[in-house]
């Protein structure tokens, strides 16, 4: 009983937290990378190369959709993929504990 | 290979390379060091001693070609330095170019001939981030080692401009012996002006430095304390929320073991000075090594087939005791520049570590730095540079 509750309540969060709009910290420049094959973060003197789950994400953050909104475009451009709700909302905690993005 | 699978070298006549090329990485950082002037005179600088000596300075178009070339090599961080870089009057230009190829591009500056119209016009053109140095926390100690009057106020005025423009800032601060007690207000400064980075940097020995080193080292005492009051400020600002960083880089002539020196010599790191010489890292000109010329040869055959990049890639050039040493893949030996200061021998281990039979040479500064003599400084401008170059 109380597992479920818990559970519930977790999805409630997660379905709030949802409607969040991230946006770039301004330090921090994405881009496509041809030498390196990926999606990059480029910072005052450093770079972070992405693996392509998080480049994809990333590479959706715009300042103006929201983190359903990125979940939705994801799930149409993976179909295969099956759900990414959970996987996205957990990667945007960690780019947002790592300063990369903010919730505007 | 590109995608097409159009191998576009086999177009260009490919000189015989120098020596047989060594496994290298991508140059991702370009160090782009546009000219040796500059307005102040720090007796820290990392130029070369003999830079009064040094040639006539690349084009735009010849700094161009560089850009275009390493990009495609995969530089991504590109530094505009020098001497000043603002006193080349195309960096706009450089800027201009180097958004359109791609880099992320950071000016390291003195903020000396900066004002609001270049901020605004660099930002415009694409540059991504400034970094100002200081020389000190006040006015007086800053202009001391500044050599000029003006600086300090210059630099706060640019440093608040700097953010006004909203540009990631890191502010550089050298700290030696004369500084590092004020480390305190070092860092309150850097709160009051909103920098992202703080980089306390203890100055390293090269070049004007090391001719200065006795009056520039901080004894370990002084040392310790810096670190544990700054210590203490990352966790005060951790409590504020405060998402600014400080890093603070001790001098490795208080380590037992050297650094991993440019994550190895031509592995990531590629400087070309003002006359267009291509270095593995800032402070190779110093070596007996012959070095290649962008004038002269395509950024590709320099990183790749020049013997100069080649010379102590990997660690087949090693002596012991690092040859046999278990830690050689961590720090590659050390640094081949402080090897060469300090043994006459740029493939012995770099003295800093304990298994150097140098190792003396270090322990003998940290006890000069417990009771330094009171000698003047060397300043970094023209004039003494020139006596260094004639007493080559």
């Amino acid at each position: 009983m109380n597992d479920l509750l818990t559970h519930e309540l977790g999805l409630k969060a997660l379905l709030v937290e949802a409607q969040r709009v991230p946006a770039f910290n301004p330090m921090f420049r994405l881009q496509w990378e041809k030498a390196q094959d990926s999606y990059v973060l480029l910072y005052p003197e450093g770079m972070i190369k992405l693996n392509p789950s998080a480049g994809e994400i990333l590479a959706r953050v715009d300042g103006k959709q929201s983190e359903a909104e990125i979940t939705d475009a994801l799930q149409q451009a993976f179909p295969e993929a099956g759900s990414l709700a959970g996987d996205v909302h957990e990667f945007m905690e960690v780019a947002c504990e790592q300063n990369w993005i903010r919730f505007v | 290979m590109n995608r097409t699978g159009f191998d576009s070298s086999s177009l260009a006549p490919v000189s015989e390379p120098d020596v047989a090329p060594k496994p290298a990485g991508q140059p991702l950082w370009l160090l782009a060091e546009l000219t040796y002037k500059c307005p102040l005179q720090c007796p820290y600088c990392s130029n070369p001693l003999d830079f009064s000596a040094s040639g006539q300075e690349l084009s735009t178009e010849q700094w161009v070609k560089v850009l275009r070339e390493a990009r495609e090599m995969g530089a991504a961080q590109l530094g505009f330095s020098g001497g000043e870089p603002l006193s080349r009057p195309d960096l706009n230009e450089l800027i201009q170019e180097a958004r359109q190829l791609g880099y992320y591009s950071n000016l390291i500056t003195s903020g000396i001939g900066l004002n609001d119209h270049k901020l605004e016009q660099f930002r415009a053109s694409g540059l991504d981030h400034i970094q100002v140095s200081f020389q000190a926390s006040d006015e007086e100690v800053n202009n001391m080692l500044a050599g000029s009057a003006k600086a300090f106020r210059q630099k706060l005025k640019m440093a608040r401009a700097v953010k006004a423009n909203g540009y990631p800032m890191v502010l550089n601060f050298v700290t030696h012996r004369h500084n590092i007690d004020r480390i305190d207000r070092i860092i309150e400064l850097c709160i009051e002006l909103g920098a992202d980075y703080v980089e306390l940097a203890t100055c390293q020995y090269y070049g004007w430095a090391l001719e200065n080193r006795e009056q520039l080292m901080p004894s370990r005492a002084q040392l310790e304390r810096a670190e544990r009051i700054t210590n203490e400020y990352r966790a005060r600002l951790e409590a504020a929320g405060n998402p600014m960083k400080l890093i603070f880089v001790t001098p490795d002539y208080y380590e037992e073991r050297p650094k991993g020196c440019m994550n190895g010599w031509g592995q990531i790191f590629l400087t070309v000075t003002p006359d267009g010489t291509a270095l593995p890292c800032h402070s190779a000109r110093q070596l007996p090594v012959q070095f290649p010329n962008v004038k002269d040869r395509s950024l590709e055959d320099i990183w790749y087939r020049s013997f100069g990049f080649n010379k102590y890639r990997g660690n087949d050039w090693m002596k012991e005791p690092c040859s046999s040493c278990d830690e050689k893949d961590k720090d590659f030996g050390g640094c081949r520049c402080q090897a060469y200061m300090l043994t006459g021998d740029a493939a012995n281990a770099d003295p800093v570590c304990s298994k150097s039979q140098h190792h003396g040479k270090i322990l003998q500064a940290r006890a000069e730095a417990e009771a330094p003599r009171d000698i003047p400084m060397t300043f970094r401008n023209e004039r003494n540079s020139r006596v260094f170059c004639r007493s080559e």
